[in-house]
């Protein structure tokens, strides 16, 4: 039960990931605009890198426990 | 900076890694579980090639974004790894799978074209893609040393740097990659090699880009508002203009099916895991590795466009010139050495990769396949298999070789990778498909593959060939035979595509239409059957697959350790057999039987080990005279082997039970049968019983009616004894009444205080007219000092009564003598009814007090009474939980002693707990 729910949560992470890393939503910040520095396509692609690697990292520890 | 010392530190470099996995490999079980994990995770870092380390910045400075989706499509494939990795990897390790080649040509049959096929077209592929990183370590060599970057092959091959890598190499991997004969055992020492490889490129990368960041340029910002200032590079912030959302998102997809099916990914993925578990920690940690090291690309391109002012750098090598810009030597040199780390890592494992395929789906299934070869060469299989390996190997590295001096001037860095990636995504749909579609076929596998190939190789591979030629041009712009349907870059028609993304979508697109097609109008033979079945479903097979069965043939055992002996040698084949026969319990001791089919299996496993599943399935059919296996007969097996340990097991414990119930069974039935008997006897006694009254009454009646001028004092006789028969009659209904009710439990008992001599007293009270009568002696002892007991008066009185009865029945009248004694016996009261009468039988003793007894023994003469009353008098003391007992002696007189308890409400109290 609990390894088929952390799997279809993996698969919800991935899609979500793929959907939110693709056309059109890379398009609404596809601007030249600096955030804290940083262009806004970058720091929003690196941001949600770095969210689905959190994800992947709780995930992961809940399961191994 | 001199050349000798940039050879010296590389080759330091180069020793510190053979040391790394000279130690690893001598100590394997050292490693923590937690270190292989990290390790496993690391050395998927394989992935970022030199192309990744140097080319990356190059694409970042011409087309921004776009080099990122390299790296996006693994990470997002990277949740699904659970699923899909761990699937392949329980596949390969269960089929002791060792290559891609393998993997595809096991699923659909362990067909050996298929295999073939596969490694041709992995060499085609992949070679540019090595002499990609050869490339990359000759020409960044040229630049730190300040050489001529030019590409001019000319002079001896002695003063060309890559040569010299190519030598290193081939010796690197062959002392790490091929020691062994057996692939599935892993290569750990090399592994940790190449994780600490993937560790030193990224901190390199790391190095350079805080170095770029914090030293060139104020910070992020700075960096990125100068690039927004400028013209050439504020165009980088965005998605490329030209195709830029489609190349993403083709190259998304691209690059997260090459993860999974470059050689040198499944090699270190799928064969290398040790653990299930290891992709857990992979799961994050490599998407983890994939952003840092590319966090640093960006600004690294834009701070090279910035920082060269104008100056024609080859973008590709910024991460080598910003350092030398800044004359900062030691850094530029640890830069080098990451960007060798990443080549070396590459060329290792992918070389290694090609060389197993190019042994086990080439060259072994040529020799077994022909029955010449395998004459002559059958014997040195062992010693062919690695020899072929180390020497495909140098072979391998001196194409890649060839290929960088005489075809590398048709691509950029970046373009060769995609090229690659292209050709091994086309074994996506058999391997994607195998994995979860038991209907595809071999046949479909194979059209899918040279589809998807061939178109591979018309969009991509044509146009850079020909490209500068008439030929070429003409090509490209007016198609094939002039049909401007077959222009290789705009293929039926579709136009404004990149070249890559282009031949991506129609390469996967006719490979998956011929796959799924082909598959349909096909059928699949019983190999290809049995295995879509273990490939699919391989979490239901894995367990017990030692058990199934793969070939079904006869071979005797000494003809299966022969077939083994030439790949491990006499002694340890008939050991590993001898092993596995104890573990299974199968019987070898006889050589002249047939091997049970479990070894045969087994045995062709070891072999696909060593030489791949095709060729292991030939050497073992050659030594087997194979019967045809029907698929639903292996499925069978299968599934029953899995089941008939359990079952096995839950039939042993249920015929034990069945057995104890038998046995309760038929005590019960014996008992059932007595108690029937009884019953019967009861009933013909009961009917006998009252058809004596009956029949007297009747006969007196009788006697009545047909003188009715009988004598009044007659008249009166008759009728008193028709009286005393009712009475009899209506005693003996009413006792049998009771007894029934004692016998079904349904007899409740009324409890009340009373003391021995209220029942002594009214007892004899009620029979003192008998007593006078026959002038019988009473005497009464009454020892119990007016102690009170706990027990239902009417009842015990019906006992005394019963007792009483008997006693005036067998005593002769005028010397017979009765004596009622009461005592307090522990916590009991003990009652005797002691008569002079004739006294008992021993052998009737302990049969008067059962219902009847009189009127089963006829040889006793029966004197007055129903039969009834002792059996009643032992169910009233059985219901007190008391007990009634006979001593008597024939002629001299009979005792009737019985107890009981004096506190009954407390035993009956103790009973209820201890049930409880």
């Amino acid at each position: 039960m609990k390894e088929r729910n952390s799997k279809q949560k993996l698969i919800a992470i991935a899609i979500g990931a793929a959907v939110l890393l693709n056309i059109p939503i890379l398009e609404t910040v596809n601007k030249k605009i600096l955030v804290f520095g940083f262009p806004l396509l970058y720091f929003y692609v690196f941001l949600i890198w770095m969210v689905l690697i959190v994800l992947l990292y709780r995930l992961a520890h809940q399961k191994s426990k | 900076m001199s050349p000798a010392v940039v050879i010296i530190s590389s080759i330091v470099y180069l020793g510190i890694l053979f040391l790394i996995a000279f130690r690893a490999q001598k100590n394997p079980r050292k490693s923590t579980s937690i270190q292989s994990a990290w390790i496993y995770a690391l050395s998927m870092g394989v992935y970022c090639t030199a192309w990744t380390y140097y080319g990356s910045v190059g694409k970042a400075s011409r087309d921004g974004i776009d080099f990122l989706a390299v790296y996006i499509g693994p990470t997002l494939m990277a949740p699904v790894w659970w699923i899909v990795l761990r699937k392949i990897i329980r596949i390969a390790q269960v089929q002791r799978i060792t290559t891609i080649a393998d993997f595809i040509s096991s699923r659909y049959g362990k067909n050996i074209s298929l295999g073939s096929i596969v490694t041709v077209f992995c060499f085609i592929g992949i070679i540019p893609y090595i002499a990609l990183q050869l490339k990359a370590i000759s020409e960044s060599f040229e630049i730190i040393t300040s050489q001529s970057t030019a590409q001019t092959f000319s002079g001896s091959i002695l003063k060309d740097t890559s040569f010299y890598v190519v030598i290193i190499m081939a010796i690197f991997t062959l002392l790490f990659g091929t020691r062994k004969i057996e692939t599935t055992e892993r290569h750990q020492g090399m592994m940790s090699a190449i994780a600490f490889e993937s560790i030193v490129k990224l901190v390199a990368f790391l190095v350079i880009g805080f170095f770029l960041v914090y030293y060139a340029f104020d910070g992020f910002g700075d960096l990125f508002n100068q690039a927004l200032a400028n013209e050439n590079t504020s165009k980088l912030l965005l998605m490329p203009e030209k195709s830029g959302y489609r190349e993403w998102f083709w190259i998304t997809i691209l690059s997260a099916l090459a993860f999974t099916l470059l050689p040198r990914q499944f090699q270190v993925n799928v064969v290398e895991n040790t653990n299930e578990n290891h992709i857990k920690t992979a799961t994050w940690v490599f998407p983890t590795y994939l952003l840092l090291i590319n966090l640093f690309v960006l600004p690294v391109a834009i701070g090279g466009i910035i920082l060269s002012k104008g100056e024609a750098y080859n973008a590709d090598y910024f991460l080598l010139h910003i350092p030398m810009m800044f004359d900062q030597n030691l850094l530029a040199l640890f830069i080098f050495i990451g960007g060798i780390s990443a080549a070396t890592s590459m060329i290792v494992v992918e070389t290694m990769a090609l060389s197993t395929m190019f042994s086990n789906n080439l060259l072994i299934p040529f020799i077994v396949g022909n029955d010449r070869l395998k004459m002559k060469y059958g014997k040195h299989l062992s010693a062919i298999t690695i020899w072929s390996r180390r020497l495909s190997i140098v072979f391998i590295l001196l194409l890649a070789y060839w290929y960088y001096h005489r075809l590398d001037q048709y691509y950029s860095l970046v373009s060769i990778g995609l090229i690659s990636f292209i050709s091994v995504a086309q074994f996506a749909p058999a391997l994607i498909g195998g994995i979860f579609w038991k209907k595809g076929t071999r046949k479909g596998a194979i059209a899918g593959i040279l589809i998807g190939f061939a178109i591979w190789f018309y969009t991509l591979v044509i146009p850079s060939l020909l490209g500068n030629s008439a030929f070429g041009q003409d090509l490209l712009e007016n198609g094939l035979f002039g049909w401007s349907a077959l222009r290789p870059q705009a293929l039926f028609g579709l136009e404004g595509f990149s070249p890559i993304s282009h031949a991506m979508f129609w390469s996967m697109f006719w490979n998956i239409i011929a796959y799924i097609t082909v598959s349909f109008n096909s059928t699949q033979n019983n190999v290809e059957r049995n295995q879509s079945e273990v490939f699919v479903d391989i979490f239901k097979y894995s367990a017990i697959y030692e058990n199934t069965i793969v070939l079904k043939g006869k071979a005797s055992v000494p003809d299966v350790i022969k077939t083994l002996s030439q790949f491990f040698g006499e002694d340890r084949s008939a050991q590993v057999i001898r092993l596995f026969a104890k573990k299974y319990d199968i019987d070898i001791s006889d050589p002249t039987n047939i091997a049970d089919p479990r070894i045969i299996a087994y045995a062709e496993r070891l072999l696909g080990g060593v030489i791949g599943s095709a060729s292991a399935r030939m050497m073992m059919s050659s030594a087997v005279v194979e019967d045809d296996v029907r698929i639903d007969e292996v499925v069978s097996i299968v599934r029953e082997s899995q089941q008939l340990l359990i079952a096995n097991r839950e039939l042993t414990r249920k015929s034990v039970e069945l057995k104890n119930a038998l046995d309760e069974l038929e005590v019960v039935n014996i008992k059932l049968q007595e108690n029937d008997q009884i019953k019967d006897d009861f009933l013909s006694t009961v009917t006998h019983e009252l058809r004596t009254p009956i029949t007297s009454i009747r006969a007196l009646n009788e006697i009545l009616f047909d003188n009715p001028d009988l004598e009044t004092e007659d008249r009166q006789h008759y009728l008193g004894i028709v009286i005393k028969e009712t009475e009899r009659l209506s005693r003996l209904i009413s006792q049998v009444l009771d007894l029934e009710r004692y016998e079904s439990g349904r007899q409740k008992l009324t409890l009340n205080r009373c003391t021995a001599f209220e029942l002594i007293h009214d007892s004899v009270e009620a029979v003192n007219q008998l007593i006078v009568e026959q002038k019988i002696t009473l005497d009464i002892i009454d020892n119990t000092n007016d102690i009170e007991l706990i027990a239902d008066k009417d009842k015990m009185i019906q006992v005394f009564l019963n007792l009483l009865s008997n006693a005036l029945k067998f005593v002769e009248s005028g010397d017979g003598k009765i004596t009622v004694r009461a005592e307090v016996v522990a916590s009991f009261m003990m009652f005797e009814i002691i008569d002079n009468g004739k006294g008992i039988e021993e052998e009737f003793q302990k049969m008067i007090f059962e219902k009847f007894f009189q009127a089963k023994n006829q040889l006793m003469r029966k004197p007055k009474g129903t039969g009834l009353g002792l059996a009643i008098c032992k169910k009233i003391l059985d219901l007190h939980k008391g007990k009634i007992e006979v001593e008597s002696q024939p002629g001299i007189g009979s005792t009737f002693r019985f107890y009981v308890p004096l506190y009954l409400d407390q035993k009956i109290k103790e009973d209820n707990n201890s049930i409880e």
